[in-house]
């Protein structure tokens, strides 16, 4: 592969930014998008540099037709991706949704502001992360990473194009106004450092194909519109050929087929980041940008000798259950730091099954966390 | 006709999908035949189309066919083409829609593809109701017609999907009917050659809601109230405005050059690659 871009030297660079070039590194051929704080940059940047490469950028009337253009250009072939805020993250469920039905890979980066509605557009908030499992009606299995330094908007960014492309899904990326604005000193890998997933092509002779094949990976090669397979993708239930079914073994085959997808491949999918945990006694459980402010408050309360450390979830969902049912076994206390009201908190309770003190401590006025206040916190709840 | 249904069965996927959920005596058949036709007639390979559609009794055409077939979520044809046809502009590009679909929910997408001048040829059935969800009243209801959500007549205006497309910046615009079958063909396939956005709309007869709601007959009937009200462009120049009261206009109604959008795109590579100067 052709060096997309200078990845050597060191740079500054901001959070959206990143997330653009991460796409680039993956290989991204297509994105739409509309405009929308704290997003805007990702595509401003995609528009300069990605027809450098071929590629194509199109703003779209809005954000339900900008996650339809990206499925289109999926299904025909391009690896495919949409970045936008809560607002238009909403728009944007219908056909994400009809992404988890229809499988189609592609990727969503939703760079969080504060909501409900309009809510805060210049403003932090963690307060999406419920959407990003639950937000399309019906029953699927979301794959959501969420990075915290401008770096990890790089990698995780590469990781969610791979993702989508080995799952045959849709997979969110869910930044916050904080890490898309900040601007950071990185350096990031070379083109031959980044590993790059395509998706599984069928090889049977197309009698043979069927698009949404069952089969014991849960994952069907896919044939792209053009090459000869003409196959159907429909919204509507479907058997493994694509076409529209009422049947209920069909209907609960397709159904297990989404979840297994995700489930069966949690070990492959589910990635923590942990630091000074080898000794800890208790833990703070953060993502996104307030796993920044823990981090900070973690080196804090070491110096007093608390013997703390971070749990950081690269994926939110599939949210990593075996590992947080270990982690209650062996913590006496857990802090859930998150920018909502408390969402992610929910979900640590319930694989916690009461075994270890859950706390959390939560800020939605707009503002980011400080160290200080996670420290203060970890002192009264120790 | 042994020899249209000939043709038009190397395009059915006759062994997977059949019966179709169309009612007997719908005119929904009869576009799908003709847009077939055009296609056969055209030569073009079953793999260099692309098929779209919505949700709707009309936009369930592409499950039956044997192309590229995509059928998509209620309005969003259109988007999603957009994306298909942006990524692989090699394909020729149908769009499928009904008028709910494509002038209510999706209006939006339809005025901004056309206002794009994207390649793609879109085939509007107008049957002027919401059948598929049983015959509610729909932007193309024409005043004081019944609808279920219109029991005592609808006090809305009608859309014509004609004038809106050219005012969008459509290039092509036609208007057939499932009466005229031949004319339908040949609208269609000059639909499918033009460069950039062209707009068939399909006057269609649903005579299992709309006919019956608004008591305007059988299949049959409904067909002889097209071949009676449908005027030629051409015709019609040679008539009195008096005499064209009650009257459609049919035949290409609008036919300019502009660039398509997929073209001018490749330019803007070219421009960012440093192969043009700015
Ligand atoms: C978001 C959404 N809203 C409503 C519906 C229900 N719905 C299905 S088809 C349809 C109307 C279709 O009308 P039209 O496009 O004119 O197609 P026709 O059935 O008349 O051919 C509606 C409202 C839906 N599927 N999705
Ligand atoms: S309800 Fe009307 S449009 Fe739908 S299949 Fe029946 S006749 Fe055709
Ligand atoms: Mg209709």
């Amino acid at each position: 592969m052709e060096e997309k871009i200078k990845q050597k030297e060191q740079l500054l660079l901001q959070g959206n930014v990143a997330c653009a070039r991460g796409a680039l590194a993956a290989g991204l051929d297509f994105f739409a998008g509309y405009p929308i704080t704290p997003s805007t940059e990702i595509a401003e940047y995609l528009a300069r540099h990605l027809p450098k490469y071929g590629g194509k950028f199109i703003q779209m009337e809005d954000e339900i037709a900008s996650m339809a253009a990206v499925i289109g250009a999926s299904i025909a072939g391009a690896k495919a991706m949409t970045a936008t805020s809560g607002p238009g993250f909403s728009l944007m469920q219908e056909n994400i949704g009809y992404a988890y039905m229809a499988e189609v890979p592609s990727v969503v980066v939703n760079v969080q502001r504060g909501g409900p509605s309009t809510g805060l557009p210049t403003k932090v908030s963690q307060s999406d992360t419920m959407q990003a499992r639950w937000g399309t009606h019906g029953d699927y299995n979301s794959i959501t990473l969420a990075p915290s330094s401008v770096r990890e908007c790089f990698d995780l960014t590469v990781r969610a194009m791979n993702l989508a492309e080995k799952y045959r899904t849709p997979v969110v990326v869910l930044m916050d106004e904080v890490l898309g604005h900040m601007r950071e000193k990185v350096t990031l890998p070379q083109p031959d450092e980044i590993k790059v997933i395509n998706r599984w092509k069928p090889t049977v002779p197309p009698e043979w194909y069927q698009h949404f094949e069952i089969n014991p990976h849960y994952v069907s090669p896919m044939a792209i519109f053009g090459e000869g397979y003409r196959f159907n993708v429909t919204g509507l239930t479907h058997d493994p050929l694509g076409f529209p079914t009422a049947r209920s073994k069909e209907i609960k085959d397709k159904l297990d087929k989404l979840r297994n997808k995700i489930e069966h491949n949690v070990n492959d999918i589910v990635q923590v980041k942990e630091e000074f945990m080898e000794d800890a006694t208790c833990a703070i459980f953060a993502y996104g940008s307030a796993a920044r402010s823990a981090r900070q408050a973690i080196r804090m309360a070491r110096q007093k000798r608390i013997k703390v450390g971070l749990i950081q979830p690269f994926t939110v969902w599939p949210f990593p259950e075996v590992y947080m049912e270990h982690m209650s076994e062996r913590l006496d206390m857990i802090l859930v730091v998150e920018l909502n009201q408390g969402q992610l908190v929910n979900e640590v309770m319930r694989t916690n099954c009461g075994k270890t003190r859950i706390r959390k401590l939560n800020r939605y006025d707009g503002e980011i966390i400080t160290p200080d206040e996670i420290f203060h916190k970890l002192r009264e709840v120790r | 006709m042994e020899q249209m249904t000939q043709v038009t069965h190397r395009y059915l996927r006759t062994k997977k999908k059949f019966p179709s959920v169309w009612c007997s005596g719908c005119g929904i058949g009869i576009v799908f035949g003709a847009i077939i036709r055009a296609v056969d007639n055209l030569k073009l390979g079953k793999d260099q189309i692309a098929m779209v559609s919505g949700i709707g009794c009309s936009s369930r055409m592409p499950v039956y066919a044997d192309f590229n077939t995509l059928h998509t979520t209620h309005g969003r044809a259109l988007a999603f083409a957009t994306g298909v046809k942006l990524a692989k502009p090699e394909l020729h590009v149908i769009v499928i829609t009904g008028d709910g679909d494509g002038l209510a929910i999706g209006g939006n997408h339809f005025i901004h593809s056309a206002r794009r001048n994207i390649g793609i040829t879109t085939i509007l059935l107008n049957n002027n109701t919401y059948a598929m969800t049983g015959g509610q009243y729909s932007p193309c209801t024409p005043f004081d017609k019944f609808g279920t959500t219109a029991p005592f007549g609808n006090v809305e205006r009608s859309f014509d999907p004609c004038d809106l497309a050219k005012g969008s910046g459509a290039v092509f615009v036609a208007r057939g009917t499932t009466y005229h079958v031949i004319q339908l063909q040949k609208l269609v396939e000059k639909a499918i050659m033009k460069r950039g956005f062209s707009l068939v709309e399909v006057v269609c007869h649903c005579s299992t809601i709309y006919g019956r709601l608004n008591r305007e007959g059988t299949a049959v009937k409904m067909m002889e109230w097209q071949r009676d009200h449908a005027v030629s462009i051409q015709a019609a120049q040679r008539m009195s405005p008096e005499k064209l009261r009650d009257k459609f206009l049919t035949g290409v109604l609008w036919d300019i050059e502009f660039p398509e959008y997929c073209e001018e795109y490749e330019k803007v590579i070219k421009r960012a690659q440093g192969k043009v100067n700015l």
